[in-house]
Order: structure tokens, then sequence, then C-alpha cells
């Protein structure tokens, strides 16, 4: 296996929602250009974990984070960090698609727009090339005034994927990208996401096991705020070292 | 059985709420439109034409001043709690308790407050300002409720969206919330200028009852509504306050689809 770069690594993170501690001091590495898979049963913490990665949960109220998350080995919890740039480096699709109730255009010009891109030339070549990247060019290249909303949830959901490259980012986070979504919809997204990892470190959170074992190089076994074991892919899913990966992956509860 | 009876019951109840408007509306056009005569739109008022210009006149004049003050103050106020106060704040919930009692608090409340505070004490006397002021309270508590209501139910997903793609919280709520939220809080604008349009018992201790077209923010005047009311308890010209009915109602259907138009319009666009 060749040599990898770490992108994100993550030091001891605890997190609390008020009174409740949600995260037990993790530690994890993602590796660059490589699709990391969390799997676990629902509320083992994984997509609070996703958040932070992105400071998303700085948007929840009574959340306490300590610990240490660096990217490119620069702490995202220093005080020197901005946020909005961080946010722009690590870009995130979310489990229900959330399109702006605006042109599909519009969508995926937000995010250059926000960070001063004006030039409508520049602009076009954008939104042309992230919708290629997303796989859904063809599909919208026509419809590109119109809203949105008006598309179907698949569609929706690539659309949110070409708006989040469209700001360039380095790492995208997945949470659940495809649980809203049709076996069709869902088999495109998984093709695209592989694709995508030439060019992108990826993060997915995901509830179905199949998945994980098809995309994803690395994957990490959540249960309960702590990670019971992170490997190879195919070692977590032939071979796992821990009983109780073993038992969630052959189906004995989650 | 059971379920044809309830029906029953709804097509009564909508029976009766349609008709009761419909007779309503009937009934003041049968009294009031043959007495819209061009007397009724001079420019000057004398007790012969009763004329109501001046009132239509100073009805646009107050309700322009009174969205004026309100809207900005009022949205901002909405903004402000739900997306910059922490709910769980003792404070927020006071001004959240405040704005739903001042809601339910009688006009004529109002109206002796206006005189006292800004009639008396701070000498504006009886005057287009010391309406306006008084309208603006009346206005503010719908316009914020409007706002808070339209911005909750823009929902989580779309503000997370734009944060994640780098936004800050001014941009997320300028450029995606406030376009979601226009036709909500645009309703709450139109609601508040029709209870300032219908209101009299409040304008009548600080606006006064002035015939004159206002000449400025320190004269009194009168609006449609008070007119309305003038005329018919002098008992003279009963006739002609049905024509300014007419011209109410009017205005207040004018207004009802400007604001379906304009929200329409606004729901669509955005960038």
């Amino acid at each position: 296996m060749a040599t990898k770069t770490s992108k994100i690594k993550v030091q001891d993170l605890k997190l609390w929602y008020g009174d409740f501690q949600a995260l037990h001091g993790l530690d994890l590495e993602v590796p660059e250009k490589k699709i990391t898979a969390f799997i676990g049963p629902s509320g083992c913490g994984k997509s609070t974990f996703i958040k932070t990665l992105n400071r998303m949960n700085d948007l929840v109220e009574n959340c306490r984070i300590e610990g240490k998350v660096e990217l490119d080995g620069k702490d995202i919890y220093g005080s020197k960090t901005d946020i909005n740039q961080l946010r722009k480096k690590v870009g995130m699709v979310f489990q229900q698609p959330n399109p702006f109730p605006k042109s599909i255009y519009d969508n995926i010009a937000y995010g250059p727009r926000t960070h001063g891109i004006k030039k409508k030339a520049e602009l076009d070549e954008i939104v042309e090339r992230s919708l290629k990247q997303a796989a859904i060019w063809d599909e919208v290249k026509d419809y590109l005034d119109r809203n949105a909303l008006s598309i179907s949830g698949g569609q929706q959901q690539r659309i949110c994927i070409a708006r989040a490259l469209a700001v360039e980012p380095e790492v995208l986070l997945m949470d659940e990208p495809t649980s809203a979504l049709d076996p069709i919809s869902t088999a495109k997204i998984e093709e695209l996401v592989s694709q995508l990892k030439q060019d992108y470190t990826i993060v997915m959170v995901t509830h179905n096991m199949q998945q994980a074992s098809r995309v994803s190089d690395e994957t990490a076994f959540f249960l309960n705020g702590h990670i019971i074991e992170h490997a190879d892919t195919r070692k977590i899913f032939t071979n796992p070292d821990q009983e109780e990966t073993e038992n969630y992956i052959s189906g004995r509860f989650g | 059985m059971g379920s044809k009876f309830l029906r029953g019951l709804v097509y009564l109840a909508s029976a009766i709420t349609f008709g009761m408007l419909g007779y309503v509306i009937f009934f003041i056009l049968i009294n009031g439109v043959r007495y819209l005569t061009p007397d009724l739109f001079a420019w000057k008022y004398n007790s012969s034409n009763v004329s109501m210009m001046p009132a239509i006149i100073t009805t646009l004049y107050l309700v322009g001043g009174t969205l004026l003050i309100a809207t900005p103050i009022g949205v901002f106020t909405g903004f402000y709690l739900v997306d910059y106060a922490n709910r769980k704040n003792p404070i927020v919930k006071a001004i959240s308790m405040a704005t739903d009692t001042l809601a339910a608090v009688p006009s004529i409340v109002y109206g002796l407050f206006g005189f006292l505070f800004f009639v008396t004490f701070l000498g504006f006397q009886f005057s287009l300002l010391a309406g306006i002021l008084t309208s603006v309270i009346m206005a503010l508590p719908l316009i914020i409720r409007a706002t808070e209501e339209a911005l909750i139910s823009t929902g989580r997903p779309i503000r997370e969206a734009s944060y994640a793609l780098g936004a800050g919280k001014l941009r997320t709520i300028f450029t995606v919330v406030l376009p979601v939220a226009m036709p909500g809080i645009l309703s709450g604008v139109i609601l508040a200028s029709g209870r300032v349009i219908g209101e009299t018992a409040a304008l009548l201790y600080t606006l006064g009852s002035s015939t004159n077209l206002p000449s400025s923010v320190f004269s009194s005047g009168r609006t449609l509504a008070l007119h309305m009311y003038v005329l018919s308890s002098e008992g003279f010209h009963v006739n002609e306050a049905y024509a300014t009915a007419v011209v109410l109602l009017l205005f207040v259907l004018i207004l009802n689809g400007l604001s379906t138009l304009v929200s329409s319009r606004l729901s669509k666009g955005g960038k």
C-alpha cells in the first residue's frame, strides 16, 4: 500500500452537549485523497464528530469541545482560525438535500460570490466545472435558471455537492449523503464520490454498511462516543480486531 | 352518517363566515355607492361638501410614516430574537412576552398613552407626528411577530448550507434567509397597515380630528376611518359616511391585492 499522508489529525477530542458527553476522547487520522467512512449505530457520535471537523458544532448552543483537530498541521480550534476560511477549505454535504430556494446557477455561484468572485465569465466557468464534477451538468445545463427545488431529490443532492465543490475545498465532509435518496440516485452519488477522491479528501458518515464497504478506503467504527476500531475498509469488513465491530457488521446490533 | 353531519357543519360554518362578510360588503356598497359624488373628493373640506380628500391623503401620510418607522425596527427586532439572541435568555423571553401583550392591548389604551406622552408630555399637540408614533407602537408587535414566525419557518438546513460554504452571519441572513422569509414578513407589514388604517380610538386622542390637510408633521388631521366615525356620530352625514366606507373598503382590497402580488414576485427572485 502506498504511503499516506494525513490531512486531518484528531487528538483526544471530547465534546459535551450541556452535561451530556457525546464524544469521549477520540483520536483519528484522516488520510489525504482517500475516502474515510464512519459507521456505527444511531446516536454513536459519528455525525457529531464529522461536524467538529468544520466547526459546524459552533452553531449548537451549549456545545463544548476539548482536544485538538489539526488540518494540515494547524489546530482549527486555535484562536487564529478564521471559521469562514476553514469552512471554505472543508466543505460539507448534508443528509437532507438542502439547496437554497434560488436558481440552480445561483446555488452554485453562492459560494464563489461569498468569497469575492464577481465576474460573470468567471462564475459561469465555475458553475459549469462544478456541475460537471458533480456529474449533473448534462441533466441541468439547459435549466440553469430553474429553481433548484423543482428538480428531484437525487439531483438536488448532486447540486448540493456541486455547490460545495464550487468553493474549491480540500476536504469534503458528507453526513449520510444518500440516506434520503432512492437506490438509483444513491448509486450515482457513490460513483461520483469514488471519482472525487482523486482530488479531494472525503469523510463520509453512513448508516449503510454496504455503502461503506463499496466506496471507502478506510473505515472507523463508532460506538457510544468512542472509536472502537479504525482500519482499512477490507480489514474491518472481513477480519475486524474487536468483537463489537464484528457484532455490528454482522448485524447483531445497531 | 357522522362524517356527513360533520361535513354539513363545516359547510354551514363557512357559509356563515362568507355570508356575513358578503353581507357587510353588500350592505356598505348598496348604501354607499350612490352617494359617491365628485363633491366628496373636492380638494378642500367644508361643512357642505364633507369632502374626504384630506382624509384620504392623511391616511396615506399616516400609514406611510408608520411603516417607515415600524418596519425596520420590527424586522430587525425579529431578526435579533431569532438569529442573534439566545432563546433561553430571560430578557429574550421578556421581549417575546411584551410583544404578545402589546398586540392584545385595546387600542384606546394606546390612545390614552399617546395623548399623555406624545401630545401632552412631549408637547406635540394633536398632530400627525403624535398619531404616527402611537400607530408605530401598535404596529410593532404585529411586525415583530410576523418576522419571527417567518424566520423560524425558514428552518435550519438552508442556514447550515450557507455557513458550511464559509458565509458569515450577515450574508446568510440577507441573501439566503431574508428572501425566503420575505412573504411572511410582508404579510405582517400589511396586517399592521390594515390595523392602522382601521384605527379610530387611538388616533382620536393623538392625531386629532382636524378636517384640513396636514401642512407639516405637527398639524392635526383625520384618517378615513376617523372621518367616517366623526361623520356618523355627528349624525348629519350618515350617507356620506357610507360613501367613505366604500372608499375605505377599496383601500383595503387594493392593499391586499398588492401584497399578494409583491410577495409572489419576491419569493421567486433573490440572488
